[in-house]
């Protein structure tokens, strides 16, 4: 209705906008950076993630250099042979490291693009690719059959299709029950979504506490933290097709997700179907997510800073934010791994301890530096 | 572009909205819906640029049922402004002011030459092109509006409609717009609270109250002191302005529940 004018500028007492205002108030313009420069900028990345993944493939309780780790790389890739004496290097180098560090890359990518299409789908500078209930939902999966048993004919992936099926079923239960007749709102979706998150937990913790086995408590810390320790080849191809469908679908719609946050009415008076595009982006998050998170865990805070982060530096626009937001959370997630897994070698970190770590004093200081706002000053 | 809306009636949880409304915007003509609050204006704006659709009744654009057009084609013909001034993202003002050409654009597709002129012509118009780098979360609430209807301009639409578009603004640019809009040729539907502001700049004025049309026509038939004294239930003096002619209403702050004492 017209009456409802509050907005924060009706609260405040007199308008800023009044002629005495000086330009030097401002903060100074900041052009977006150009097609030019963003092109420069994903090569950078890219030749980063390179560098970064040989790197991390070298790097565990053996030390391989980088020169060593690239002719493994490179022999295996082509067939090559190598000298006997060094089969048990090459079979460290490909069955052990090199999936656990392709796994981060994609988990990376993933959960920051997932971040991404998730704030602009919900309109919330705090929603992470886990806030409609995502890693819960997976987590009770997960305890579910290896607690009852159950997808034994997966064998060694019927606890990664629990938690997939977890994930997609919290996904399904959440979207119902946001639903209204005036189709599904954002913050609907975002409290409700919070909402069956604690719902979730507790129907995990009292898997755990009636069936008390180190076992599903040691899980729980896993799903809940994250790990790439299970990372084999076989579980790689369907989370990275899963991610690549995503980016493609994503960027084709850079635009329209722009667009989607100037508020639902403009975007329908844009000709934005803002209902059918909610929907969608719906479907491919909870199905990419469940799909990372069947394979590595709920790795907490990448999915939510790497946007934050990116925008601080590429601007708001989604066709640049969706090509550079997954190069950076690839980067980083190589790293974390590779800091969880040899900070206090022989035992393992969980990742979420060092992505928060190491995510929270970078975001702290860009946004203290760059004057960063989202939704409001 | 001929604007019709003929017999809409909105319905929400049991409340009438909107009651049987019919009003016609000649192509061209500038109308505008005045009314107290919650009398229905936004709600038959909304079915207008097609938040809402109304439950009976319908809108027709140039000839055409504008809700069984494809949303892109609506949006090609027509642009709205809506109360909606908050944007979640830092976006800069040149590209905000660019998403207008999305309905005239497939997917991510660049702007052309023409277009980026266009931007440039719609930023100049709205006294906005020195903020085109500057984010728009920095700006204004009033600075904000002006690059919003930069970006419904730039939509290169038939039919323009705007809700409140005045609010935040100071008055050189409540008056700069107004006059745009009367200049533009463009089919305009427009809300306003301000009746002197509503008198001096629309052709013709609906009123409304409780979702009900009480008074059509020029505002020198409609602005009279028994309407005002009914509709929005304060006394006011009408005058007719020196230059324009245009009813002009004068209110005296003390109304007859006396007693009361502004603050």
């Amino acid at each position: 209705m017209t009456s409802t004018t509050n907005t924060p500028e009706d609260r405040l007492p007199a308008h800023d906008d009044a002629p005495e205002r000086t330009e030097g108030q401002h903060p100074p313009p900041r052009p977006a950076p150009s097609w030019t420069g963003l092109a420069v900028g994903a090569v950078g990345l890219l030749v980063l993630l390179a560098g970064s993944v040989v790197l991390a493939i070298g790097l565990g309780p053996s030390v391989i250099s980088p020169a060593d780790t690239a002719r493994h790389l490179w022999a295996a890739l082509t067939g090559g042979t190598i000298p006997a004496s060094e089969v048990t290097v090459q079979q460290i180098v490909w069955q052990v490291r090199t999936p656990r560090v392709l796994l981060a890359v994609v988990v990376g990518a993933g959960l920051s693009l997932v971040g991404v299409a998730i704030q602009a789908m919900v309109r919330n500078a705090l929603a992470d690719p886990f806030i409609l209930g995502v890693s819960s939902g997976a987590s009770v999966g997960a305890v579910s059959v290896s607690v009852f048993g159950g997808l034994a004919v997966l064998g060694v992936h019927a606890v990664s299709a629990g938690a997939f099926l977890g994930a997609l079923g919290a996904s399904a239960l959440v979207y119902l029950a946001a639903r209204s007749r005036a189709g599904v709102t954002p913050l609907r979706l975002v409290l409700t979504g919070v909402a069956l998150s604690f719902g979730f937990q507790a129907v995990m913790s009292l898997l755990i506490y009636l069936a008390p086995s180190g076992e599903a408590t040691s899980m729980v810390l896993y799903w809940t933290m994250g790990s790439f320790g299970a990372a084999t080849w076989s579980t790689l191809p369907l989370v990275a097709v899963a991610v690549l469908v995503a980016v493609v679908v994503l960027v084709r719609n850079a635009r329209r997700l722009d667009v989607l946050s100037l508020g639902d009415e403009t975007a329908v008076s844009l000709g934005i179907d803002t209902h059918r595009l909610r929907v969608g982006l719906f479907v491919l998050t909870s199905v990419v997510t469940g799909a990372m998170v069947a394979v590595s865990g709920a790795i907490g805070f990448v999915g939510l800073v790497i946007p934050h982060l990116t925008r601080i530096v590429v601007g708001a626009s989604h066709g640049r934010v969706l090509v550079i937001a997954p190069l950076v959370g690839a980067v980083l997630m190589v790293w974390a791994d590779l800091l969880a897994r040899t900070l206090v070698a022989p035992r393992e970190l969980p990742l979420g301890v060092i992505t928060a770590l190491v995510g929270v004093p970078v975001l702290l200081t860009l946004m203290r530096r760059r004057g960063y706002l989202f939704g409001g000053r | 572009m001929e604007l019709t809306l003929d017999r809409l009636s909105v319905t929400a949880n049991g409340t009438t909205l909107l009651r049987e409304l019919s009003l016609d915007v000649p192509g061209g003509g500038v109308v505008g819906l005045v009314g107290p609050n919650g009398s229905g204006k936004s709600t038959a704006l909304r079915c207008v640029y097609r938040a809402l659709r109304p439950h009976t009744g319908t809108v027709r654009i140039g000839g055409d049922d504008l809700h069984a057009l494809p949303l892109r084609d609506s949006a090609r013909r027509l642009a709205a402004l809506t109360q909606e001034n908050t944007v979640d993202l830092d976006f800069t003002v040149r590209e905000l002011v660019a998403l207008g050409r999305t309905p005239h654009n497939a997917g991510n597709q660049a702007l052309s030459r023409r277009e980026r002129d266009l931007c440039e012509w719609a930023m100049e118009r709205m006294d906005v092109a020195r903020l085109a780098d500057r984010g728009v979360l920095t700006l204004s609430g009033g600075e904000r509006q002006r690059v919003l209807v930069a970006r419904a301009l730039v939509q290169e639409p038939s039919v323009l409609v705007l809700d409140e578009p005045t609010n935040h603004l100071d008055v050189r640019h409540q008056i700069q717009l107004l006059s745009l809009l009367r200049g533009s040729g463009l089919t305009v539907l427009v809300v306003l609270h301000d009746l002197n502001l509503a008198s001096a700049s629309c052709d013709r004025l609906g009123v409304l109250r409780d979702g009900r049309l009480v008074a059509a026509g020029p505002p020198t038939e409609v602005l009279t002191a028994e309407l005002v004294r009914d509709v929005f239930g304060v006394e006011a003096t009408v005058v007719t302005h020196p230059v324009t002619g245009d009813p002009q209403l004068l209110y005296a702050l003390t109304t007859h529940d006396s007693g009361r004492t502004t603050p």
